[in-house]
């Protein structure tokens, strides 16, 4: 069984399913990305598993299990004592993610207080091994230091010390390197990779960077409009896409192009309120027919399609 | 080639800040010494970090803000004489980064693309009207959208407004100032081919800020390399990717992810961060960060080079660099 299993995940909003028949499987010591456009669902479905959306989500999944157990069924304390333990996670926006009111090095000893329960002293011992190890300069300087007085990249590099705090067994990265620059972002992503191959995490990493996707995970899950739409080895996704999403997005990317035109994807993502019957992408398809309209595809083989390109194998 | 429409020779910009209450004034030094020409139907990459000094250089072209020092003409007018000032502002038009930010939430599409026709030209009514219906066709929206208000169109359809809303004056020059990077993948791509359409329709010289090499390498036929306010390496597309010859453009080339593995070569890693612009480093300002630093680099600062091809190269190793 795998460390974190998670079958036919749905979240909706009232009447609007943000996301829809999510599978995720990972085990100690891999990377898997979720990949998909803005809309997609792929935070939601992460913040779900964590348990961090608002009481509004209707959360629901055939499976949620973390290391055996059911993360639906704990009580919200015993699933306390899970999130930020043994599963933590990093948010896009190191700026807004920090609490500005307090110093970074009080924010990162709150976990240490909360869970393991460490005394003063070796809080402080601590967090400046934290921070020494996400290669922060001058750790015990830094640590009585506000977010705002250091840069995006030292405060997410707080971020990460934060959640690898209590050695966590899945780290979750939304977004880590988004706002970035692309020098920091080398650093962050490297320094994430370290990370989890020292301590053996699971780690799933959300982005809608395919370069970042192809550089650094294992196995990729895409996603469209709430839905999964294809699932499988990077190098396999990149090299024969088998949904026309995913054959498309790939194809919309300038480094793949020599040409003038980029082959867009025409049309736009679907809203809220303008979900389809049958097939999300069916609109912007190439290979749309008939049947796409009225039926909705399920999951089958890794792919979520009537009517799949060819694999290679 | 066609005879450059805009040419800047030693563009510098620099500010002054407070630094506290008791210390004095300093100076940042936001831009040094960028030189560069735009031709009609080209464009021109700029690609560096934050804090590089890119939006800068974009301010300085538009005229929202005179140079520190430097010459800038376009057709052979002096930007700093007043009397030329009123009619060379139509020529030059920009496109901001964030279409959820750059759109007056309350305005109409069609008062937003009617505003500048309103207050430079003395057409009618009915004819501004018939210009901002024929335009929001040409960007690809629908007509019948005119009295929407900017809340109502997604994030790719605001930047098509803010695309038209810059072509509304016939500009000959645009800046596009990151146009692509709050958007999704997929209509990234959209917008990139609709800005490729309007530039070989109208002639349009383009200045292309942006971060995203990929990006950059698709759209630019120049390409310009900018670190900490310095232009650090320029030069034709091909030859900036395919041989850099600063550290600092060959790290950020390795440095940006790449969705073919095979093209995966050793990354250079940088280390550190940016340093801040009001205290630059001595010499070349990129040393302290640099893989191939000596001493001559933290005391002298490089001057801009002839590399070759085009290409010019501020770096006193760059030779070096070349032979390993």
């Amino acid at each position: 069984m795998s460390l974190l299993d998670i079958k036919n995940l749905s979240v909706s909003f009232g009447d609007f399913k943000a996301v829809d028949g999510v599978n995720l499987n990972i085990d100690a010591g891999e990377v898997a990305a979720v990949v998909g456009e803005s809309g997609s669902g792929k935070s939601v479905a992460m913040l779900a598993v964590m348990g961090l959306l608002p009481w509004t989500a209707k959360v629901t999944a055939d499976t949620m299990q973390f290391d055996g157990a059911d993360l639906l069924g704990l009580s919200p304390g015993a699933r306390r004592r899970i999130v930020g333990k043994d599963m933590a996670m990093i948010f896009q926006e190191p700026m807004t993610s920090l609490n500005p009111c307090f110093t970074v090095g009080f924010q990162i000893k709150e976990a240490l207080k909360t869970h393991l329960g460490l005394s003063a002293k070796e809080r402080q011992t601590r967090a400046v091994e934290l921070l020494d190890q996400v290669g922060i300069p001058e750790p015990e300087q830094r640590l009585k230091a506000f977010p705002h007085q250091l840069s995006g990249g030292m405060n997410q590099r707080v971020m990460i010390a934060m959640a690898i705090s209590c050695n966590p067994r899945v780290l979750v990265a939304d977004e880590p390197t988004t706002a970035l620059d692309v020098t920091i972002q080398a650093q962050i992503l490297d320094l994430l990779l370290n990370l989890q191959k020292q301590k053996g995490m699971a780690m799933v990493l959300i982005t809608h960077d395919m370069g970042v996707v192809a550089e650094t995970a294992e196995t990729v899950n895409v996603q469209y409009a709430g839905e999964q739409v294809e699932t499988g080895a990077v190098d396999d996704i990149f090299s024969t896409p088998r949904h026309p999403y995913t054959a498309a997005l790939l194809d919309a990317l300038p480094e793949r192009r020599q040409g003038r035109r980029l082959n867009a994807i025409p049309g736009v993502v679907p809203g809220p309120y303008d979900q389809l019957l049958g097939c999300q992408f069916q609109p912007r398809c190439r290979y749309a027919q008939d049947r796409c309209q009225h039926e909705r595809p399920t999951f089958v083989g890794g792919v979520r399609c009537f009517y799949p390109r060819e694999s290679a194998s | 080639m066609s005879d450059a429409i805009l040419k800047a020779e030693n563009l510098s910009r620099h500010y002054d800040v407070k630094r506290g209450m008791f210390k004095g004034m300093s100076t940042v030094q936001a831009l040094g010494n960028a030189s560069f020409t735009l031709h009609p139907g080209r464009t021109l990459g700029v690609v560096g970090e934050s804090g590089c000094g890119k939006s800068t250089l974009a301010r300085l072209v538009t005229m929202i803000e005179p140079p520190t020092s430097g010459r800038m003409s376009i057709d052979g007018k002096d930007v700093s004489e007043t009397r030329h000032q009123a009619d060379l502002r139509s020529v030059v038009q920009i496109v901001f980064q964030d279409p959820y930010g750059s759109l007056n939430p309350r305005q109409r599409v069609g008062d937003i693309l009617q505003e500048p026709l309103k207050i430079n030209t003395d057409m009618t009514a009915a004819q501004r009207e018939a210009d901002a219906v024929s335009m929001m066709e040409r960007v690809g929206l629908r007509a019948e959208h005119i009295g929407r208000y900017p809340h109502m169109f997604s994030g790719g359809q605001r930047q098509r407004i803010a695309i038209a809303r810059a072509l509304m004056l016939r500009p000959r020059i645009v800046v596009l100032d990151e146009p692509v990077s709050a958007l999704d993948v997929s209509i990234q791509a959209q917008v990139l081919n609709l800005l490729a359409d309007l530039q070989d329709e109208f002639g349009l010289a383009y200045m292309f800020i942006s971060h995203d090499l990929s990006v950059v390498r698709h759209v630019a036929d120049e390409v310009m390399v900018m670190y900490l306010g310095r232009v650090v390496e320029s030069g034709p597309r091909e030859a900036i990717f395919a041989h850099p010859r600063h550290p600092y453009t060959q790290a950020l080339l390795s440095a940006t992810p790449s969705v073919d593995r095979n093209e995966r070569q050793n990354r250079i890693k940088l280390s550190g961060e940016l340093p801040s612009p009001i205290d630059p480093p001595s010499g070349c300002p990129f040393h302290p960060r640099c893989f191939a630093a000596e001493d001559t680099c933290s005391q002298v600062f490089p001057d801009r080079e002839d590399a070759g091809q085009g290409q010019t190269v501020s770096c006193h190793r760059w030779r070096a660099l070349c032979d390993t």
